[in-house]
């Protein structure tokens, strides 16, 4: 706008910071001020009653020492590759089976988005009882099929594979919607170009296909792994972390010491240890990125 | 279980040749009536646990145990859903989750819309720092800010009252923000200029010229953060303790803690908590997966 003199650009720039006013007062307190708080918190031993003491890296020191830790890590990394694995896959052949003319794909669309914009409590509950091992309904379909039945969340092996199934079910028509509008921003001609030179389908989808989307599996790559990195509701009202800790991911750990415990520099600790991964993780992905993604 | 990729990418190619020999038409016509078996019974299963909870929460007690099980209920059971009405306060969990639902999606899309503006529309120093500052804390997981959070709003002593649910989600949308700044700079500035001859200041502008040409991407951005406090269930499981102030996915969770195998009651109260959104799903479905596809957004 203001390409005047220079009081017209001043009061352009006042108006802009009050315009920015409640946004990055909200960044500051509510998102820059807690993660240094919680920093802080990390280093020092606190049950939310006596005063906090500074006690360095013990929290971290603990953290290490427990099998728990360890065990959290482990279902954690279980979940997330599994999910997002299962998810990215299943959403690209979706979105892919959907981009074709076909009639009802509107419907198919809707259906398949559904379990998005669902509660999660309120679908966690639902399959709850889909997996109860002796009334539920999956154990009643794989017995009329003439398979045996599986114990689905009351088991040790059984219970993270079944979390993974749901979560899948819930983020698959996210990421189909995404895959969608990628597909449709690959240009008609590339095809047109490819039927011209002969290209067999697979040809198509392998060197067409696969490089224009790269940018859109990117993103979804990113997101959906910090989002599995986040996934607490389904899990606490499905199995709460259980059987014996088989389900126990970093969120609901970090819950549990925090709110249940009140260990809140242990909590911290591990919020930190975790933002960390994470971090490292997301700069892992954009170095590979440029391996395989292309910008066209 | 939908569809290997190998029969996929030929898709389009038979659309594009105008003329088409018989034998290639027919092909296309096997392949999607593949595609249609493949997709009716993935489709089925998404819809299959909304099926199976409708069918329970209008069992009598006693039938929810037959096995195998039945599809449709004989007798009909509607009280349950009156029951699991009752049992706990529902009426009063919908009303907090409306109010909080509301506040916030009217206030983030007022205070993220603002600051979209001034990012695509205004000139100001530090511009270009503060927009990266911004999007760099999308990539803060939630963990970190958790506890500290909670210590603020105990310390000032919110804990119990909705406000540590509704300030901090009004005040940080750095994400509406950003969608927003897209949307905006994708309007013309010829608009904004004519106004600031026309003698506008700034806000004028942004109110009677930018906002209104934007209501469908607010529109959008306003569904998606409905939904996302709607369906909120971490933060207020830690900021509230009263049964009186808790929203839908607490009280069901509560539910579920006090009725922990009676299934029919169950359904019928997860049913209660989803049928309003499935509701607005319905009617406003392209608004859904149009503006999720043209923005890949996120709560």
């Amino acid at each position: 706008m203001a390409r005047n003199p220079s009081r017209l650009r001043k009061q352009e720039e006042r108006w802009a910071y009050l315009f920015l006013l409640p946004q990055f007062l909200g960044l500051v307190c509510f998102v820059l001020g807690p993660v240094l708080a919680s920093l802080f918190l990390s280093f020092s031993e606190w049950n939310l009653v006596a005063p906090p003491q500074w006690i360095g890296l013990e929290n971290y020191r603990v953290s290490l020492q427990t099998a728990v830790f360890w065990q959290t890590w482990r279902n954690t990394i279980y979940y997330v590759v599994a999910s997002v694995t299962g998810s990215v896959f299943l959403s690209l052949a979706l979105a892919l089976a959907l981009n074709e003319k076909l009639r009802g794909v509107t419907l198919y669309r809707g259906i398949y988005f559904l379990p998005v914009v669902t509660s999660a409590v309120a679908v966690s509950i639902v399959w709850r009882w889909l997996y109860n091992p002796e009334f539920g309904l999956f154990n009643a379909l794989l017995t009329a099929v003439g398979l045996p039945t599986l114990p689905w969340l009351n088991s040790l092996q059984w219970a993270m594979p079944s979390v993974v199934i749901m979560s899948v079910w819930q983020t698959l028509g996210y990421n189909m919607v995404i895959f969608l509008a990628g597909l449709q921003g690959i240009g008609d001609h590339f095809y047109e170009a490819a039927e011209i030179d002969g290209a067999t389908a697979w040809q198509r989808f392998r060197f067409i296909t696969l490089p224009l989307l790269s940018p859109t599996t990117f993103f979804i790559f990113v997101t959906a792994i910090i989002g599995a990195f986040q996934a607490f509701n389904q899990i606490y009202i499905m199995t709460n972390g259980g059987p014996a800790n088989a389900t126990r991911v970093i969120l609901l750990h970090i819950y549990i010491l925090a709110f249940r415990l009140f260990k809140i520099g242990e909590a911290s600790a591990v919020s930190w240890a975790l933002f960390l991964i994470l971090f490292c993780l997301t700069l892992v992905n954009f170095f590979v990125a440029r391996k395989w993604v292309h910008y066209g | 279980m939908v569809e290997a990729p190998q029969g996929l990418a030929d898709i389009e190619a038979p659309m594009r040749t105008q003329v088409q020999p018989t034998s290639q038409r027919r092909r296309t016509r096997l392949r999607h009536f593949v595609l249609h078996v493949l997709l009716s019974i993935g489709a089925f299963f998404m819809i299959l646990p909304f099926l199976w909870m409708l069918s329970t929460s209008l069992k009598a007690p006693g039938d929810v145990f037959k096995f195998p099980p039945e599809w449709i209920p004989d007798p009909i059971v509607w009280s349950n859903y009156a029951k699991s009405w009752t049992l706990k306060p529902m009426g009063l969990a919908y009303l907090n989750s409306i109010k909080i639902s509301t506040l916030t999606t009217v206030g983030t899309l007022f205070t993220s819309s603002l600051a979209a503006f001034a990012f695509a529309k205004l000139r100001f120093r530090g511009q270009h720092i503060l927009f990266i500052v911004l999007l760099a804390t999308l990539m803060i997981p939630v963990q970190v800010t958790l506890i500290p959070l909670f210590i603020l709003f105990k310390w000032i002593d919110w804990i119990d009252t909705h406000w540590p649910l509704i300030v901090p989600a009004i005040l940080t949308n750095a994400y509406g923000v950003f969608l927003l700044r897209q949307f905006f700079m994708s309007l013309p500035n010829a608009l904004g200029d004519a106004g600031e001859i026309d003698g506008c200041n700034p806000f004028q502008i942004y109110w009677h010229i930018y906002l209104p040409l934007s209501v469908p991407a607010l529109v959008t951005l306003g569904i998606f953060a409905f939904l996302y406090h709607w369906n909120e269930f971490l933060l207020p499981l830690i900021y509230l303790n009263s049964l009186q102030n808790f929203t839908i996915p607490l009280m069901l969770a509560t539910f579920q803690g006090a009725y922990i195998t009676d299934w029919e009651l169950l359904m019928a109260a997860a049913t209660l908590a989803l049928v309003p959104v499935i509701i607005v799903y319905i009617f406003g479905q392209r608004y859904f997966v149009q503006g999720i596809a043209l923005t890949g957004l996120k709560g």
